[in-house]
């Protein structure tokens, strides 16, 4: 290979990249937007989450990137440059899966953590914010970690809207050297070693979450009241 | 947004040969992936860790990349090397082997849900490891796994419109070379959007009548 054709697979890599980190902002928006839309008191909230969950699951990523590239131009008007059209598509199907998973998480948290929320007056808002999510995100890490690489592997499907990321790069070379082992070979492995550095990441970040969960915030006094899950020796402070 | 709905019914013979393609290599890979999964799993288990090590790394490997570059490699490397198949067989063994490593985890995590009780009871009856895992250990295991095996069936679904990529025609390909003959994009797309919408719908609905069977 020479440095032109590895100097493609680099801006491969990068579009990949740009792909990843956009339609992952995107998605976790989505995701959790949806997922606690799922869990609100007004059944038309839950309604349309749970619509929309259940659509953007049953449907296949590729479709819906065709129908992201094809049919939105057509029949609403708006030609979305490839990137964005990219990440629209990938970030609502992957968001659609992070919805089930922010779900999943916040059912997960104790009841009787929401019910100290209302038994010290808290409003819903602040009963979500103040004691249920940071109890639940660390919960959801794992299985966002997963999810992360499913859509890591998602933006392969791109190139086969022509979008210059790093399976399509591959594709080019291989027209280039009429050989197909050795590229994709190496194709292979840079996706792995993405996967892998967003797995340590996560790993990482899962770490740092859960060693908060539990702790006073540093700046106020510690106070019985903001420890949830120190019930126990509450009263055991003189 | 112009509708037409005599392109959607000039679409429809295409939409049925497609949906069969679809399915059959939906099979065909549900089977590959569930006996290839096993054959991890199992190995996964045994004492050496040279045995092991392979097998992990090469598992993690092919689970962590994507399908579609996978599906590429397979079609243009192996005619290279002499393997000439046709393009259904190549995603039917390329979605195989991918959804063979998620189907692994899932027959791991079953032998380990199996009670501790029931190996040593194996072991009191001087059972062979050969009979302590046919009739005591895969049955009890296999049945509490088919759930999360029917959740894969669902994602395999999802991915066979990958298939495409290497001029196989299911419904995804159906609907293309129509949009490309007739110009027609909006009617072809959301038809097997919705199909598909429907198809995974009927088998999560499915998959849930055989949970509630199977698992007790």
């Amino acid at each position: 290979m020479t440095s032109g054709l590895w100097q493609l697979v680099l801006h491969g890599v990068w579009v990949t990249v740009q792909l990843l980190v956009l339609s992952a902002l995107l998605g976790g928006v989505v995701a959790f937007a949806a997922g606690i839309g799922r869990t609100h008191r007004r059944w038309i909230v839950r309604f349309v989450a749970g619509l929309y969950t259940e659509v953007f699951r049953g449907t296949s990523a590729l479709v819906m990137i065709f129908w992201v590239f094809f049919v939105l131009p057509l029949a609403f008007g708006w030609q979305l440059v490839p990137l964005w059209a990219g990440t629209l598509a990938l970030g609502l199907t992957y968001g659609a899966y992070g919805a089930e998973i922010v779900r999943g998480a916040l059912i997960a948290v104790d009841p009787a953590q929401k019910e100290g929320g209302i038994a010290l007056g808290f409003t819903p808002a602040q009963r979500l914010r103040k004691i249920v999510l940071p109890q639940a995100v660390p919960e959801m890490i794992p299985p966002f970690s997963n999810l992360l690489i499913e859509l890591l592997k998602g933006t392969a499907l791109v190139s086969v809207m022509g979008m210059g990321d790093l399976a399509f790069s591959g594709n080019l070379v291989r027209l280039a050297l009429q050989e197909s082992a050795e590229i994709y070979t190496y194709v292979l492995l840079i996706y792995f070693v993405i996967a892998f550095l967003l797995t340590r990441g996560m790993r990482a970040l899962e770490r740092k979450l859960k060693a908060g969960v539990g702790r006073a915030p540093v700046k106020e006094k510690a106070v019985a009241a903001a420890e949830p899950a120190g019930a126990p020796v509450a009263g055991g402070v003189r | 947004m112009n509708w037409d709905w005599s392109a959607v019914s000039d679409f429809m013979p295409h939409f049925w040969d497609g949906l069969v393609v679809t399915l059959e290599a939906l099979a065909l890979g549900s089977l590959i992936s569930f006996a290839l999964g096993l054959v991890w799993a199992l190995l996964m288990r045994t004492p050496t860790r040279w045995v092991r090590w392979p097998v992990g790394v090469v598992t993690e490997f092919v689970r962590d990349t994507p399908l579609l570059v996978q599906l590429f490699f397979l079609f243009y490397v192996l005619p290279e090397r002499g393997v000439t198949m046709s393009a259904l067989t190549t995603g039917v063994v390329a979605i195989g082997l991918h959804y063979s490593t998620y189907t692994m985890q899932v027959y791991r995590a079953g032998i380990e849900a199996v009670p501790v009780g029931q190996w040593e009871a194996a072991t009191a009856l001087s059972l062979p490891v050969r009979r302590t895992w046919t009739a005591v250990i895969l049955p009890q295991a296999v049945r509490r796994v088919v759930p999360a095996l029917g959740n894969y069936v669902i994602a395999m679904l999802k991915d066979t419109p990958m298939l495409m990529v290497i001029t196989v025609l299911e419904m995804l390909g159906q609907a293309r070379l129509f949009s490309q003959q007739t110009f027609r994009f909006t009617e072809p797309l959301t038809v097997i959007g919705v199909a598909f919408v429907v198809v995974s719908y009927l088998a999560s609905l499915l998959l849930r009548t055989l949970e509630r069977r199977l698992v007790r």
